[in-house]
């Protein structure tokens, strides 16, 4: 089990921060997870501590590919305006 | 004279110092401190009206991570507090960091303050921000450092910023109020989890004040910068001067939201709109009763290089710093003396000023005051009309000149050829520019440059707005004192204006 990074990454370095087992490394053109060493923080947290600090939306996906953080969920913008604003051409978020 | 500065009464002319001449917001922004806090803040470029023309600051981007949101941020970008929205900074190691101060020290030896602000949010990085400010104790004893944090972080580092040389430390407080609080911030990241909503708030807010307590108990500067969100926080803001002045901060800077949708911001792509440059004024008038404001902030870049407002980043990109050799103790030699220069010529300068009769005294005390907008540059009146990026916007009253804002405005000017001989640059609707920016300047009964154009000076008289080009450069105190003495002389004064709003 182990958690993935997609490209919505915006090389913050929050998770990289607190992850407590070193399993996020830098990488180009973002930020990777190494499934090695990723335990989904069991045993030492809660939550996956790089998905509870993560700031973008989308940018921290399981195995199934969902992600933890799903759109709406950390702007707080309802879908129907994200939608919106996705034809507009204002967000990039892929909406579900 | 007493200068009364805890009622809402304007601040009165102290006779003859530098509270008459008026120095900008130095007079009421530094009258009420403690002697010992005001000598530090004297020669801050951040601080001082008239130390920001001589003195230079710095940021290194060291500090990416956030552990909140705000909801006028967008972490692709810098952190919006202390940066405008939408600007990306090259990040740096401490070590390059180190490199590129010292660079840049070398080269600008008015660089004395060097602050940590961002990307995200400085100790919510401690290993990278306390390492660089640890090295720069060390190894550059003569540069003072500052940093900016949204306060979550702050009781528990404390102790370890006052172990280093950190003259100030700056907090972004919006609110007091979890409820307003749940408005503004969606989440936090605490004790390894994420806290959403009124919850998040109010532990936020509790941190903040902990901090803001903890730093002022350790006699370290606290500035306090709050962004005004009109609907949200604008009439709350005054409770939060009141409550962060009496904790101690020496300092409270009040800056309009910046929202537009293109930043991807949650205010931007809601439509939130930010103050007008009346609500912007009007509010940091009435906080300015209860506490002091810094009027002359300009929301710098979080890795601008050079005196405010002007950015010499470019210079110094690491691809030209790796290249330098700079030998900081022979660089150390240097800047002492450029600094004791410009101190002696501050020192000139101030007690010329004081030896001046000032012209106000001359003016009735029930007169009206005047809002002037002036194009200006290193405290002259320097700058052509249409080649002004940004007006400076003065007060005059009988009680002497003060700075109110900046006022950013469009170029519409395309070259000294087209303007100089009085006409406008004929691209792209020039008219359209010209006219949004003399809408900026509303409110405002005179316009003080070096130069104007045929065509702008017609416009501004028709929108009531009196050109000035005499002035041009002249100290910008003395000259709006000026023009404000021959408007009273020339009984212009004499019928009531527009209602003061202030005071
Ligand atoms: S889930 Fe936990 S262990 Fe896995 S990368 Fe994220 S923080 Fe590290
Ligand atoms: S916290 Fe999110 S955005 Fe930041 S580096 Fe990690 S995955 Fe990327
Ligand atoms: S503290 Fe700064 S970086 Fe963090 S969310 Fe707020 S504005 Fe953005």
């Amino acid at each position: 089990m182990a958690l993935q990074i997609t490209a919505q990454c915006v090389n913050c370095w929050a998770c990289y921060d607190v992850c407590p087992n070193d399993a996020i490394y830098e990488d180009k053109p973002h930020f990777l997870i190494d499934d090695a060493k990723c335990t989904e923080c069991l045993g030492d947290h809660a939550d996956p501590q790089c998905a509870a600090i993560c700031p973008i939306e989308c940018a921290i996906i399981d195995e199934l590919g969902e992600a933890l953080n799903p759109p709406g969920s950390l702007t707080g913008i309802p879908l129907e305006k994200l939608a919106e604003l996705a034809a507009q051409g204002l967000v990039t978020t892929e909406l579900p | 004279m007493d200068l009364p500065v805890i009622s809402n009464a304007p601040v009165a002319a102290e006779g003859g110092g530098c509270a008459s001449s008026g120095c900008g917001s130095a007079p009421d922004a530094l009258a009420h401190l403690p002697d010992e806090i005001r000598a530090k803040v004297q020669d801050h470029p951040c601080y001082s009206e008239d130390a920001h023309h001589y003195f230079a600051r710095m940021h290194v981007a060291v500090a990416p991570a956030c552990n909140i949101q705000c909801n006028y941020c967008n972490r692709k970008y810098d952190c919006s507090n202390e940066s405008r929205p939408g600007v990306v900074s090259e990040l740096l190691t401490p070590d390059q960091a180190l490199k590129k101060i010292k660079a840049v020290a070398a080269e600008i030896p008015q660089m004395t303050v060097l602050g940590i602000a961002g990307p995200g949010d400085p100790l919510a990085n401690p290993g990278r921000t306390f390492e660089t400010f640890r090295m720069l104790s060390e190894q550059t004893p003569d540069i003072k450092l500052c940093v900016s944090t949204n306060g979550l972080n702050l009781p528990q580092y404390a102790d370890e910023i006052a172990k280093h040389n950190i003259d100030h430390v700056t907090i972004t407080i919006n609110c007091v109020d979890p409820e307003i609080g749940a408005k503004i911030y969606p989440w936090i990241y605490w004790n390894n989890k994420r806290i959403r909503g009124v919850e998040g708030a109010r532990i936020l807010i509790e941190q903040q004040q902990k901090g803001l307590e903890a730093l002022t108990s350790r006699g370290i500067l606290v500035k306090v910068n709050s962004v005004l969100i009109p609907g949200v926080n604008d009439e709350h803001l005054k409770e939060v001067s009141k409550i962060v002045k009496a904790k101690g901060a020496f300092l409270h800077n009040v800056m309009p939201l910046i929202a537009e949708a293109e930043h991807g911001t949650y205010y931007g792509l809601m439509a939130q709109r930010g103050p007008t440059d009346e609500e912007l004024q009007a509010l940091q008038d009435e906080c300015a009763g209860d506490m002091s404001m810094m009027r002359h902030c300009r929301q710098c870049r979080a890795d601008a290089v050079g005196l405010l407002g002007e950015d010499r980043g470019d210079e110094f990109t690491m691809d030209k710093i790796d290249v330098m050799d700079v030998d900081y103790e022979a660089a150390m030699v240097r800047r002492k003396a450029v600094h004791d220069d410009i101190i002696n010529k501050l020192e000139s300068e101030r007690a010329a000023k004081a030896a001046k009769v000032p012209v106000h005294l001359s003016i009735a005390a029930d007169t009206r005051p005047v809002l002037m907008a002036v194009a200006g540059k290193n405290g002259v009146v320097a700058e052509h009309f249409g080649h002004a990026r940004e007006f400076l916007i003065y007060e005059a009253s009988p009680e002497g000149v003060r700075f109110i804002s900046h006022r950013k405005t469009e170029l519409y000017c395309a070259g000294l050829d087209t303007c100089g001989d009085g006409g406008v640059a004929a691209e792209d609707e020039p008219e359209s520019v010209l006219e949004r920016n003399i809408r900026t300047l509303s409110g405002c009964e005179v316009v003080l440059c070096s130069k104007i154009g045929f065509e702008p000076w017609g416009m501004l008289e028709a929108a009531g707005i009196q050109p000035n080009g005499e002035h041009a450069m002249e100290p910008i105190e003395d000259a709006v004192m000026a023009v404000y003495k021959e408007m009273y002389d020339a009984g212009k004064l004499a019928v009531p204006g527009q209602a003061r709003q202030v005071a």
